[in-house]
C-alpha cells in the first residue's frame, strides 16, 4: 500500500509505522486526498476514528491537524497531518465522513480551529458561555473561572479563580543523564 | 403565503435522568410523542482530563484513565500502556501480557454485566440489575486482589503490570470462572425470550452496516450492524494471537441484537480467559529495566541504586523519546485510541484519548427520528453510553 499512497501527489513524507501509516497534507487538498483515500479501492479508508490537533506555539504555523482513519477492508490505519496557523480556517470534512460533526466542534471548542461549511460550529465540551480554548499551551491549566454554589445567594455563582499557592512545575533537568559519560561507562 | 401550522413540543431530557446513564442533557423535539430531533448537549462532565496529563508524567497519567469509562477501567489503562510502550520501543513479558489478557476480560465481563441489566432496568425489568451486581462483586474481588482496589485499579502500567497475582489467584480464577456460564445461562433465560424485552427492542434504532461505519461506530454497535470486526483479532495485541474466539455479529443492527452480541462476548470472555489460565506460566511480570518499572521493594533496602531509580521514578518519572503514536485496544464498548505525542521529556506533549462513545451518541440523533419518546430510553442503553469517556 505504501507504494499506491507514494503515488498520490499530493501527500508528502509518507511512512509506514508498522501500526500505522502517516503523510502530510496541503490544507487546500483536504477534500480531494480524503475522498480519494475513501473511495480509492486500494485504500478504503471509509471510517474516521479521530480528528484533533496539536499546538505548538513556538512554531509558525501554529497548529498540527491530526486526521485517524481507519480501513476495515485493508485492516490498515493511516494518520494524516497538515500545519494551520492561528487565524486560519480549514475546510470541514462532513460531506465526505458525517462522524466528524463532533470532532470538528471539540476542535473547535478546545483549540479554536474554525472549520468551514460545518453547519453547526458550537462549542461541545466546555460550559456554555465559556471563554477561552483549554488545550492550547497558553490557557493555564486552572482555567480562569471557578464555580460555587452561594448559599447566600441561594444560586450558582461564577468567581475569577483565587490560588492560595502557585502551581508548583518542578523542573528536573536531565534525570538519568545527570551523570558525566566517563562516571557511567566506568561502571560497566 | 400559506402558512402551516408546526406543532411540535420541546423537552429537556436530563441532565439529571435515570435513564440518561449520567450527566447527559437531552432537547428533544417531539411531534406528539414521536421524536423528530434528539439533540444531544455533551460536556456535563468534562474535567479536562487530556489538558492534566499533559502536565503529569506518564506514570502518573494512568490513573486519569481508569476515571474515563469508570465501568470498564482495565481496558483504558491497556490502551495508554501500549501507546507508551509502542514509543519506548519495550515489550512486556509472556507472563504480563496474559495477565494482561485475564483482566481485560475480566473488564469487559465487568462492563457488560452492567450495561446488560441496567439496560433492561431501562425498559422494565428490575431482576436483572440485582442478580448482574452480584456476579459483578465477585469478579471485582479479583481487582481488589491484584490492585488493592476495586475499581481505580491503575493495575497495567507502561512496561507490564503493577505486581503479581497472588498465590492461589490462578486455581480461583479457574474455579470461579467454571460456574459464571451457568448465571450467563440464567440470565439468558431471564431476558432473551422475554416477551416484553423483545417488544421494546426488536426493530428499535437499526443501523445498517454502511451507516454504522459512516458514523464511526465500533465494538458491539458495529457487531450488531453485522461487521465482523473486532481489533483482538485483526490487529492483536499482546497475548489475543494465542488465544482462540469467535466474534459474534448481528444481522439488523437494532437494540435487541446489540444485547444479544453483549451476551455472546461475555462467554467468549470466559473461553478467551480459561485458555490463557491453561497457556500461563510463571515468569517476569514487567520488563527488567529499573529506568522505566521501579525496582523490588526488598531491594531497595539494600540496594543503593535501587533507591535512586525508584526515587527518580516517581518524581520526574522516565523520559519517553520523541515521536507520535495512536494505539487502539478493542474496549468493552469499542475501539479505544490514545493518540500520544512525545517531545522527549517525561510528562506527554499531548494525549488525545479517542472514546467510542463519543462517536456512538452522535447517532442518537440519527437512531431515534421516528421512534417514539420512549424509545429512547431503550436506544441510549443498548449504545452503552457512560458519560466520564465521552466527556473527559
Amino acid at each position: 500500500m505504501l507504494e499506491d499512497l507514494k503515488k498520490i501527489s499530493d501527500l508528502s513524507s509518507i511512512e509506514n509505522k508498522k501500526i500505522f501509516y502517516q503523510a502530510f497534507f496541503k490544507k487546500e487538498n483536504i477534500l480531494q486526498i480524503f475522498n480519494e483515500l475513501k473511495d480509492n479501492e486500494l485504500f478504503s479508508f471509509d471510517q474516521l476514528i479521530d480528528i484533533t490537533a496539536i499546538d505548538y506555539p513556538s512554531r509558525e504555523k501554529r497548529f498540527e491537524m491530526i486526521y485517524i482513519f481507519l480501513s476495515m477492508k485493508k485492516n490498515k490505519r493511516i494518520i494524516l497531518k497538515t500545519s494551520i496557523n492561528e487565524n486560519e480556517s480549514i475546510d470541514s470534512i462532513i460531506q465526505i465522513f458525517k462522524a466528524s460533526d463532533w470532532y470538528e466542534r471539540e476542535c473547535y471548542d478546545l483549540f479554536g480551529i474554525k472549520f468551514n461549511n460545518h453547519p453547526d460550529l458550537r462549542r461541545i465540551m466546555t460550559d456554555y458561555n465559556f471563554e477561552g480554548h483549554p488545550l492550547r499551551k497558553d490557557f493555564p491549566l486552572t482555567g480562569h473561572n471557578e464555580v460555587r454554589y452561594d448559599d447566600v445567594e441561594k444560586k450558582v455563582v461564577y468567581e475569577s479563580v483565587k490560588l492560595a499557592q502557585e502551581y508548583r512545575d518542578f523542573d528536573y533537568t536531565s534525570p538519568w543523564e545527570g551523570m558525566p559519560e566517563g562516571i557511567n561507562d566506568h561502571n560497566k | 403565503m400559506k402558512e402551516i401550522e408546526v406543532n411540535t413540543t420541546t423537552i429537556n431530557f436530563g441532565p439529571q435522568h435515570p435513564a440518561a446513564h449520567g450527566v447527559l442533557r437531552l432537547v428533544v423535539e417531539l411531534d406528539g410523542e414521536v421524536v423528530e430531533r434528539a439533540e444531544p448537549h455533551i460536556g456535563l462532565l468534562h474535567r479536562g482530563t487530556e489538558k492534566l496529563i499533559e502536565y503529569k508524567t506518564y506514570l502518573q497519567a494512568v490513573p486519569y484513565f481508569d476515571r474515563l469509562d469508570y465501568v470498564s477501567p482495565m481496558c483504558q489503562e491497556h490502551a495508554f500502556a501500549l501507546a507508551t510502550e509502542n514509543l519506548l520501543k519495550i515489550e512486556v513479558p509472556q507472563r504480563a501480557q496474559y495477565i494482561r489478557v485475564i483482566f481485560a476480560e475480566i473488564t469487559r465481563l465487568l462492563n457488560h454485566l452492567l450495561n446488560i441489566p441496567a439496560y433492561a432496568a431501562d425498559i422494565g425489568a428490575v431482576t436483572p440489575f440485582l442478580w448482574c451486581f452480584e456476579e459483578r462483586e465477585k469478579l471485582l474481588q479479583f481487582h481488589e486482589a491484584v490492585s488493592g482496589a476495586r475499581f481505580h485499579a491503575a493495575y497495567f502500567r507502561p512496561g507490564g503490570v503493577h505486581q503479581d497475582m497472588p498465590e492461589g489467584m490462578e486455581e480461583k480464577l479457574n474455579e470461579h470462572f467454571q460456574t459464571l456460564p451457568k448465571f450467563i445461562d440464567d440470565l439468558e433465560d431471564l431476558l432473551t425470550n422475554n416477551r416484553i424485552l423483545r417488544q421494546r427492542s426488536v426493530d428499535i434504532g437499526v443501523i445498517s452496516k454502511q451507516e454504522a461505519i459512516d458514523w464511526g461506530c465500533t465494538g458491539p454497535v458495529l457487531r450488531s450492524a453485522g461487521v465482523a470486526w473486532d481489533l483482538r483479532r485483526s490487529q492483536p495485541y499482546d497475548a489475543y494471537d494465542k488465544v482462540d474466539f469467535e466474534v459474534p455479529i448481528g444481522k439488523k443492527g437494532d437494540c435487541f441484537d446489540r444485547y444479544l452480541v453483549r451476551i455472546e462476548e461475555m462467554r467468549q470472555s470466559i473461553s478467551i480467559i480459561q485458555q490463557c489460565l491453561t497457556q500461563i506460566k510463571s515468569g517476569e511480570i514487567s520488563v527488567i529495566d529499573n529506568k522505566i518499572t521501579p525496582p523490588k521493594r526488598s531491594e531497595m533496602k539494600q540496594s543503593m541504586e535501587s533507591l535512586i531509580h525508584h526515587f527518580k521514578l516517581f518524581t520526574e518519572g522516565y523520559r519517553v523519546p520523541e515521536g507520535q503514536t495512536y494505539y487502539a485496544v478493542e474496549a468493552p464498548k469499542g475501539e479505544f485510541g490514545v493518540f500520544l505525542a512525545s517531545d522527549g521529556s517525561s510528562k506527554p506533549y499531548r494525549c488525545k484519548i479517542r472514546a467510542p462513545g463519543f462517536a456512538h451518541l452522535q447517532t442518537l440523533d440519527f437512531l431515534s427520528k421516528g421512534h417514539l419518546m420512549a424509545d429512547i430510553a431503550a436506544i441510549l442503553g443498548s449504545l452503552d453510553i457512560v458519560f466520564g469517556e465521552i466527556d473527559r
